[in-house]
């Protein structure tokens, strides 16, 4: 680092700075375009791992650190839990409700860009004073020195912050349960007194080629049967139907690989020679 | 490089992240955008600190980091909570002031 009192940055660090400011922009317009909340998140964290590389570049080392264990750490990997109880099954579709919402949201975006944009460029800023004197005993110490005398009260108050969301975590996730669960002997007592299906639901797949979950069984007259195939993929419409034409399509594909089989038979070596280079070898 | 540079970039990170809390419909996604916003000014706050050479911005980037942890447990929260009421994360879904 420069030991002048102010200085603007090396070269080394202004290409730093413009490779990977195109990523971290990338990633935020992935995080607001993607149509998966799974790759979203995943921009996301990218952005915040280059933003982590900014803070070390600017001097801020502990900030850096804090930034890529609690960011990227924690709080990316809570949206990704998150994601796994809530986001998954409820496709988010882009269609949109408010008609001309989308158009005026960019308009809105790009008028405080240009705001937030004009009132920096207003400013004469040319140079960094720079943190060598401030890092001299080093990042950690000085922030320390900082947050236990300056801002003593803030962080105090921030941890009583911390345990009020704690314990409000706790309590808007807590669900009492107000009743008894049902035992699996009242469970079977409800099914036969309701009468529609006392038997175990039939499995899914159709002949031994097609077993995957999400096929529906077939009935004796070749009509796909819903009830094979379970209630999470039925909600989702994941259900791969076999039946009929996709039959026939079967029988003409299975015909064509039984015959490509035939001809990559006799174009592979008989199996004598193969046992012979074993057997070289 | 001018240092200004910097302040750029934080200011378009912020300004997608609001573009994105007014564009998109999931829960999810919107409080993302609400991350990449408060990201965004820390980059801000840490860029100032480093131009007037002191470390207060790098404390004041600290307590936003702490401000956000704490948000994220109670929104992420008020989410799961939301889901299991109504079985959607979609914002629109949640018109009414009651689970």
């Amino acid at each position: 680092m420069n030991t002048l009192a102010a200085y603007q940055t090396s070269t080394g660090e202004a290409t730093q700075f413009w490779v990977l400011a195109v990523f971290a922009v990338a990633g935020a317009l992935g995080t607001v375009m993607l149509k998966r909340a799974v790759h979203s998140a995943l921009c996301l964290a990218g952005t915040m791992v280059i933003l982590a590389m900014f803070y070390l570049a600017n001097g801020a080392y502990f900030l850096g650190v804090v930034q890529i264990v609690v960011y990227t750490g924690a709080v990316m990997m809570l949206f990704l839990f998150v994601l796994m109880l809530v986001g998954i099954t409820a496709a988010d579709s882009l269609k949109e409700t408010i008609k001309g919402q989308r158009i005026l949201a960019a308009v809105c975006g790009i008028g405080f860009g240009v705001l937030l944009m004009a009132g920096i460029a207003n400013a004469k800023i040319t140079e960094f004073t720079g943190l060598t004197a401030a890092n001299k005993p080093g990042n950690v110490r000085g922030l320390a020195e900082l947050v236990f005398t300056k801002y003593i009260f803030a962080f105090e108050i921030t941890g009583a912050l911390l345990i009020t969301a704690a314990v409000a975590g706790m309590v808007l996730t807590h669900r009492e349960r107000t009743e008894r669960p049902l035992t699996q002997r009242e469970q079977a007592e409800a099914r036969v007194k309701d009468g529609t299906q006392v038997t175990p639901l039939p499995a899914p797949g159709v002949y031994a080629r097609h077993n995957a979950v999400d096929i529906a069984g077939l009935l004796p007259d070749g009509s796909p049967s819903e009830l094979t195939v379970n209630k999470t993929l039925r909600s989702r419409g994941q259900i791969r139907d076999v039946s009929e034409q996709a039959m026939g399509e079967l029988a003409a594909l299975e015909q064509r690989t039984a015959d490509y089989q035939g001809q990559k038979r006799t174009a592979n070596k008989p199996p004598q020679e193969k046992k012979k280079e074993v057997e070289a070898k | 490089m001018n240092p200004v540079n910097y302040l750029y970039l934080a200011a378009l990170l912020f300004t997608i992240g609001a573009s994105g809390v007014l564009i998109r419909r999931n829960a999810i996604i919107v409080f993302m955008c609400v991350e990449l916003m408060l990201n965004a000014c820390n980059l801000a706050l840490v860029t100032f600190s480093r131009l007037h050479g002191n470390l207060d911005g790098q404390v004041i980037a600290f307590f936003v980091m702490v401000v956000a942890a704490a948000e994220v447990v109670v929104g992420l929260a008020i989410i799961v909570a939301l889901y299991r009421s109504r079985h959607s994360a979609s914002v629109d879904d949640a018109s009414l002031m009651k689970l």
